[in-house]
């Protein structure tokens, strides 16, 4: 069975999973596999991997600096594999590939999914591949059994969170607010989601629903995601990694944060 | 008057926003409801008489239309060869043909009942169209600049300040045009409720690609009557610069299924082969930016190169995605001048006809130098004179 699929089944009737975003190569090409070892330790469920694209176009500034930092540091489509064949010496944490498509492409697109199936990946996050231009990866990834899971947004209408719940596997990413990621506070974001969650749960009814976009703290994800299955933790996460780097123990900084993200303080 | 279009049997792009292989809407699920409008009010508005005439009439009285057809009996002496006719855009309200998209979109805007404008620019000529076209019809403006674009267009960023616009710097990246794109769309993403995005080229998701080049043809479909009118027949050569590539696909939709030889010109800047280039066609492979599949600027591991060009208009590591297409159907020739050499043209133009081209047109006058040797005294070339120089004299006069 799928790790993610695996992963919800297991989940408690009341727990909230965690998803955790990091770029891969942040802040530096050595860390990322420990980083994401010590972050299954300390509550984190799944893990989606970015893939840095220098024009991340639905990024905000966090982001944007990370991916800037792992480029500039030589990050690549194969160092990632490695990483998370790497990874899979020692755990089973489900890991998503998330990033643009262009590297994908350039890659190769069957390339991309024989190694990812290779090392071990369980799902794709492609931002900028809505489902009407799947064509370009789907055949590809469903040869290898890796599954796309696609994005809904509080504007999105019933029938394309449908289709995204039809088409995903694993769960559905709920964007919380339109916007870029980071960049707004989790009062901003509890106020209108909880309509929006409501929406969504009559609309996808096959997959969990993973909820993301604004969230910084254990007390904005209890709120946000109280009609999810979980949420998603990507800008705070790399700002916090940004605060301590290369402090000394820098490392355990960010696994205490990791740690009061899932279980409060 | 109502400008009649030319019928093509050309067809491109398909319903899904592809021509041939390019093209497509590569953005967030976020704005696929934004796009998803856009494409449906325009295909109202293109068969709502009322729409087109009032496009039409603002053409008419506000931007000048139609520009003129002008003999360059100068230019033409000087190579001795085939006739040459200018297609005068730089004689557009603003001085350049970016005025003729931006008056489109923001009547689409007005009818889709939004209030906020975004814009991203280059060289600033699609942010001064858009400021234009903000100001004339009481619209909030916000235009994303690179930073280093707004050091070398100052005089562009005063125009938009003094028309009511609000010019933010981009410091991301490369500080250029692909920056200033990536933030206006982060801008789309945050406020796509209340704002419309007017893209300024033939790039971008479907249906931008598309609805840009038609609101540009209006250059070709002029050209056609004004050449038929001088000259009983049609042109030999269509020549035209090629950034994003809209001054391109507005001259040459209405000629494509004629027999007229098509040719865009990109800019090498220090040459093809220096790493400091924007020619993407020559240069590039197909990959995804800025929502659409295209030919581009990349490495190896599929990250966006930053481009080089004396011309910020043409500074793009992009293309539209009909380039691409007719680039790969064979449909257009596509060649690259260096910087050296658009400044030689920038010279030549000004010296024999009294015409300051702006720094991204001269591209295209500079291949004259590699294409008027081929042709012969009966053969006709027609150049689109896409923008005036009066933007670019910093520029300019720093390279004499």
């Amino acid at each position: 069975m799928n790790r993610i699929t695996k992963k919800f089944q297991e989940k408690q009737a009341d727990e909230k999973l965690m998803s955790l975003f990091i770029t891969a190569g942040y802040p530096d090409l050595e860390s990322t596999v420990d980083l994401i070892l010590g972050f299954e330790k300390n509550g984190a469920d799944v893990i989606e991997l970015g893939m840095p694209f220098s024009d991340p176009l639905a990024d905000g500034p966090t982001i944007q600096y990370s991916s800037d930092v792992a480029i500039e540091k030589g990050i690549s489509i194969d160092k990632i594999m490695d990483m998370v064949a790497e990874i899979r010496k020692h755990s089973e944490i489900p890991i998503i590939l998330m990033g643009y498509m262009n590297p994908v492409l350039r890659y190769g697109v069957s390339k991309f999914c024989d190694r990812a199936k290779e090392v071990g990946v369980d799902g794709f996050i492609l931002p900028d591949i809505p489902v009407e231009e799947s064509g370009l990866i789907e055949k590809e990834a469903d040869n290898v059994d890796i599954p796309i899971i696609y994005l809904v947004a509080p504007n999105t209408t019933d029938e394309r969170m449908s289709l995204a719940d039809e088409k995903s596997n694993g769960f559905v990413y709920c964007v919380s607010v339109t916007g870029v990621t980071g960049a707004r506070s989790g009062e901003e974001v509890s106020q209108s989601v909880n309509r929006f969650i409501e929406r969504v749960g009559e609309n996808v009814t096959k997959n969990p629903k993973m909820i993301g976009f604004g969230i910084k703290s254990f007390d904005d994800a209890q709120k946000i995601a109280e009609k999810a299955d979980g949420f998603i933790v990507g800008s705070a996460l790399i700002n916090k990694i940004k605060e301590v780097y290369p402090q000394q123990n820098w490392k355990d900084h960010v696994f205490d944060f990791v740690h009061s993200l899932k279980f409060g303080k | 008057m109502q400008a009649t279009e030319i019928k093509t049997k050309y067809d491109q792009p398909n319903n899904r926003g592809y021509f041939g292989d390019y093209g497509g809407k590569f953005v967030p699920e976020i704005l696929i409801p934004a796009i998803t409008a856009l494409e449906e009010e325009y295909q109202k508005a293109q068969n709502d008489p009322e729409f087109l005439q009032q496009y039409h009439e603002l053409l008419e009285e506000y931007v000048g239309r139609p520009t003129k057809l002008t003999f360059a009996d100068k230019l033409t002496a000087h190579y001795g060869k085939a006739k040459i006719y200018l297609k005068r855009e730089d004689l557009c309200h603003t001085g350049a043909h970016k005025i003729n998209n931006a008056i489109g979109q923001i009547l689409l805007a007005r009818r889709m009942g939004k209030t906020r404008i975004i814009a991203e620019t280059g060289a600033g000529q699609h942010g001064v169209a858009t400021a234009t076209a903000c100001a004339k019809f009481g619209m909030q403006c916000i235009v994303y600049m690179g930073a280093e674009d707004t050091v070398r267009q100052k005089l562009n960023v005063d125009r938009m300040r003094l028309m009511g616009a609000e010019v933010r710097e981009v410091t991301s990246g490369s500080k250029t045009l692909k920056d200033a794109t990536n933030e206006a769309i982060r801008d789309w993403v945050t406020n796509v409720e209340d704002t419309f995005y007017i893209i300024g080229s033939v790039v971008g998701p479907h249906p931008y690609p598309m609805m840009v080049r038609n609101f540009h043809r209006v250059i070709g479909d002029e050209t056609k009557r004004q050449i038929l009118e001088k000259e009983g027949r049609l042109p030999d050569y269509l020549v035209a610069c090629v950034g994003g590539g809209s001054n391109a696909l507005g001259l040459f939709y209405p000629f494509m299924d004629d027999d007229v030889k098509i040719i865009g010109v990109e800019a090498a800047g220090y040459g093809v082969d220096s790493g400091q280039t924007a020619a993407t066609i020559t240069k590039g492979t197909p990959g995804i930016l800025h929502g659409s599949l295209s030919y581009l600027l990349h490495d190896a591991n599929g990250q966006i190169e930053l481009a080089h060009s004396i011309s910020a208009g043409l500074d793009y590591p992009g293309i539209g995605p009909e380039h691409s297409y007719l680039h790969d159907s064979g449909r257009v020739q596509y060649h690259a001048v260096t910087d050296e050499e658009a400044m030689e043209a920038v010279k030549l133009l000004s010296q024999k006809e009294g015409i300051i081209p702006a720094l991204e047109t001269a591209h295209a006058f500079a291949w004259l130098e590699n294409l008027m040797p081929e042709t012969s005294p009966d053969e006709i070339v027609i150049l689109n004179l896409s923008g005036r120089g009066d933007k670019d004299m910093k520029t300019i006069s720093e390279n004499l």
